[in-house]
């Protein structure tokens, strides 16, 4: 109970807590399947990541040091809003430096720098059902997954290259682990899937209206899905960073003025303001507003 | 030598036989005590009035419904003759898209509606590990050209299909594993007299080019004689005459049957 505040540490029930921690467990040591939970209330609306809070509730403990990001942003309202949640509840230290984090809760994104092992990954899952697509009924995916019977998934992609004459998705793009469990990795850029290939730290996904958690372990091989002649690529990008000049990161367009007016920035911004802090400096950084550039912008 | 007679005498163990299949829902009877052989190549049709059980008996056959009592046979490809309700789930998925195929009569239940006519006919190579978009496609297009649907369709979702033109494409979906059995439940009925005829040439097309055994229940005798080797007359969940189709047909035995050949001619 912390005093400061009247609630549970972390919010979240010590009995709510061991539920949800031993539907984790059984997630790492099923790597990729779906496992049922009793999701809970949250004072936030479903969409908000009540899954990943949950998860994130579950796990942290006094010394954690939390970030949360929401697009690779650190300062949206819903990143705020979280970190804040969770500096209240639970009282523990936040950061925005992946570097310093022990657990990060995510959004639609995996942040650029390599994760180690003393670090964890939470994700927020709207739709944990990769077939869900293409086999509504609950009772027959559950069977697909029982017996690896994935030809369905492959319909999807078949029908994206028949459509638009590549493998059309970008977000959320399905991915096989350990060899076994299909899952749906959340709507991470497609981008980021490599990056959860063989990752150090632990990667759990928490889907708080559909009531399920998975996860993939330490150093587990996340394998996407694709055809012989179509083989899984990533996004590039033409040009590097306006605001630190970085290249093989995820760029999000950001419209300057209503004449046309664009720059391709990192969508990491904690990455992108550390290769600033280090010297590194993009063609527009001069010329970015400082809403875009952030603090560490034109110092 | 022992050995060399019992692999001469394979091909002419049956490949399904149904064992005194009985199957009741409830205190409802919904067939009763059904046997018969089903050869390698040959066609089966189960015919009888609304309610006699012929739905009832091919979801017995293919392993969508338990018996109540009796049992059902098949010799897989590798030559094991295997009791059907004892295989494991994958397995049993396994065989219903590779060694057969449900040609329902409700296209809308036996296709994907929501996915292209490509995809439909694609999607059982891919459930067996097929991983090659390009021969995917083209295996696609080769059975959208065997059932006479233009290469131009292959995009199209069945959804804009006419009902012959979805029926087709279910046929397609089916065969492209190759199957050596296929179940058809009423295929041509609720088309117009045409779609049916063409449908039917079709049918009795590739079943001898491909030497499919089939077991097609109809309530059309026409069907029956058009396709069939051999007939099952049901009624009342009970079989009450069976043998060659042109010989009961032609020269029925049970008062029922004569009572059905003669409506039909009426008719
Ligand atoms: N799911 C079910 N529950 C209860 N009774 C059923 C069920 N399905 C079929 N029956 C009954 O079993 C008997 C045989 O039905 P079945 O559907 O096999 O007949 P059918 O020969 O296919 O008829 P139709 O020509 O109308 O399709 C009927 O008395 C029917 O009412
Ligand atoms: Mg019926």
């Amino acid at each position: 109970m912390s005093a400061a505040t009247g609630y549970s540490f972390a919010y979240l029930d010590e009995q709510t807590k061991r539920m949800i921690r031993r539907a984790i467990l059984k997630a790492i040591a099923v790597p990729g399947y779906q496992v049922p939970f009793a999701s809970r209330e949250m004072p936030m609306p479903y969409g908000w990541g009540t899954g990943g809070v949950q998860v994130t509730a579950s796990i942290i403990g006094p010394d954690d040091v939390l970030k949360v990001i929401d697009q690779g942003s650190d300062d949206t309202t819903n990143a705020v809003s979280i970190r804040k949640f969770f500096a209240r509840t639970a009282g523990v230290a936040t950061t925005t430096k992946t570097r310093e984090a022990t657990v990060i809760q995510t959004r639609h994104r995996i942040p650029e720098a390599k994760l180690g092992e003393h670090q964890i990954l939470v994700y927020q899952v709207p739709i944990p059902e990769p077939l869900r697509f293409l086999e509504p009924r609950e009772t027959e995916t559950r069977r697909l997954h029982a017996l690896a019977d994935y030809g369905l998934m492959h319909v999807k992609l078949y029908e994206d290259i028949a459509r638009h004459g590549h493998i059309a998705t970008t977000y959320a793009y399905p991915a096989e682990v350990a060899g076994r469990y299909v899952m749906d990795p959340s709507p991470i850029p497609k981008f980021d899937n490599p990056k959860m290939d063989m990752c150090e730290a632990l990667q759990l996904f928490g889907a708080g209206r559909e009531k399920r958690i998975y996860a993939v372990p330490p150093c587990t091989r996340v394998r996407s899905l694709d055809f012989e002649d179509h083989p899984f690529t990533v996004q590039s990008f033409r040009e590097p960073c306006a605001l630190c000049a970085a290249t093989g990161v995820y760029l999000d367009e950001v419209v300057l003025d209503d004449r046309g007016g664009r720059m391709f920035v990192c969508s990491d911004t904690d990455f992108c303001e550390e290769r600033r802090a280090d010297g590194h400096r993009g063609h527009l950084l001069g010329e970015a507003p400082a809403a875009i550039a952030g603090e560490a912008g034109d110092a | 030598m022992r050995e060399t007679n019992r692999v001469r005498a394979m091909p002419d163990a049956p490949l399904l036989s149904a064992e005194s299949l009985t199957k009741f829902y409830g205190p409802r009877l919904g067939c009763a005590d059904v046997s018969f052989d089903l050869h390698e190549g040959e066609v089966l049709a189960v015919v009888g009035e609304s309610g006699s059980g012929k739905s009832t008996l091919l979801s017995l056959l293919s392993t969508e419904l338990a018996p109540s009592r009796g049992a059902v046979r098949y010799r897989m490809r590798d030559g094991s003759v295997r009791d059907l309700n004892a295989l494991t789930e994958a397995e049993r998925r396994f065989l219903l898209r590779t060694d057969w195929g449900f040609v329902r009569q409700d296209a809308r239940e036996g296709l994907r509606m929501g996915v292209s006519a490509g995809a439909n006919v694609g999607e059982r190579l891919m459930a067996v590990g097929d991983r090659h978009y390009g021969r995917i496609r083209a295996t696609a297009l080769d059975w959208l050209g065997r059932v006479e649907i233009e290469a131009a369709r292959i995009d199209d979702t069945p959804q804009s299909f006419s009902g012959g033109m979805r029926q087709r494409l279910q046929i397609a979906r089916n065969l492209v594993t190759r199957p050596r059995l296929v179940f058809m439940d009423e295929p041509t009925s609720g088309l117009d007299v045409s779609v049916q005829a063409r449908l039917l040439d079709l049918i009795r097309g590739l079943v001898a080019e491909l030497g499919l055994a089939v077991v097609i229940v109809t309530h059309d005798l026409a069907v029956a004689r058009l396709l069939s080797h051999r007939i099952m007359v049901m009624r009342q969940g009970r079989v009450i005459e069976t043998g060659l189709t042109d010989q009961v047909l032609d020269d029925p035995r049970e008062a029922y049957t004569q009572l059905l050949v003669s409506s039909v001619l009426a008719a």
